[in-house]
């Protein structure tokens, strides 16, 4: 599924909202972790997984095809760890779990 | 770790502010939208949605754990795993921001994906 799916997909359960609409729904969410994480703050979604930012300190690395060390400079990396409810649901848990009531 | 968590609710917020809907609209759609992931992502097939990242579900085969307690060996059963793949855009945005900013973020690197 691609974002325009996703957008279809809600469009489809909400017939009273322009697609428009949903589509402003969509990159409203998105953006709003890209700029948390942009931040360093987290995201934590319960029942679907959290994103955080995690922090790579510089180090000196090799180039592997020559073996001269390279300094390779600190870097920050979005991170995202799947929520319980999700795992449980990947492997067989209740199959539409509790956190959407 | 840096301080503020974003939740549901700001997504809420975000939502109601930038497209008008209501707050209970608004909320009920957010669901919908983390709930339109999941089973997609359940059912097998990976969703990708451009200049953020992919989410995929993946198998693991069986392997030996360890009892972090005990020390004693057990074995893990096969299970399947989500895995988020952050796009280059997501990624540039995070470290563009945050390099030599000094926010304190973890350091920690305990995951299997080591993703550059």
């Amino acid at each position: 599924m691609i974002k325009s799916e996703l957008v279809q997909a809600i469009a489809r359960q909400n017939p009273h909202l322009y697609q428009r609409d949903v589509e402003n729904v969509v990159n409203a969410i998105l953006d709003s972790i890209v700029e948390a994480l942009a931040r360093g703050d987290r995201v934590e979604l319960r029942g679907f997984g959290a994103f955080s930012v995690k922090n790579r300190p510089a180090r000196i690395g090799r180039n592997p095809r020559t073996g001269t060390r390279v300094q390779v400079t600190e870097k920050y990396v979005p991170f995202f760890k799947t929520g319980k409810e999700m795992r449980e649901r990947l492997n067989g848990g209740s199959p539409q779990a509790g956190w959407r009531g | 770790m840096s301080g503020k968590t974003v939740t549901r609710a700001d997504l809420c917020d975000a939502v109601h502010r930038r497209v008008g809907l209501s707050r209970t609209e608004s909320a009920a759609l957010v669901e919908s939208v983390l709930a339109e992931i999941s089973d997609c992502i359940v059912r097998g097939e990976p969703v990708k949605l451009s200049s953020f990242g992919t989410f995929v579900s993946r198998p693991k085969g069986q392997r030996v754990g360890r009892n972090p307690k005990t020390g004693q060996e057990v074995p893990i059963s096969p299970r399947r795993v989500m895995v988020f793949k952050s796009s280059n855009v997501l990624k540039q945005r995070v470290n563009g921001a945050l390099v030599g900013s000094g926010v304190a973020v973890d350091t920690s690197d305990e995951s299997d994906d080591s993703d550059d």
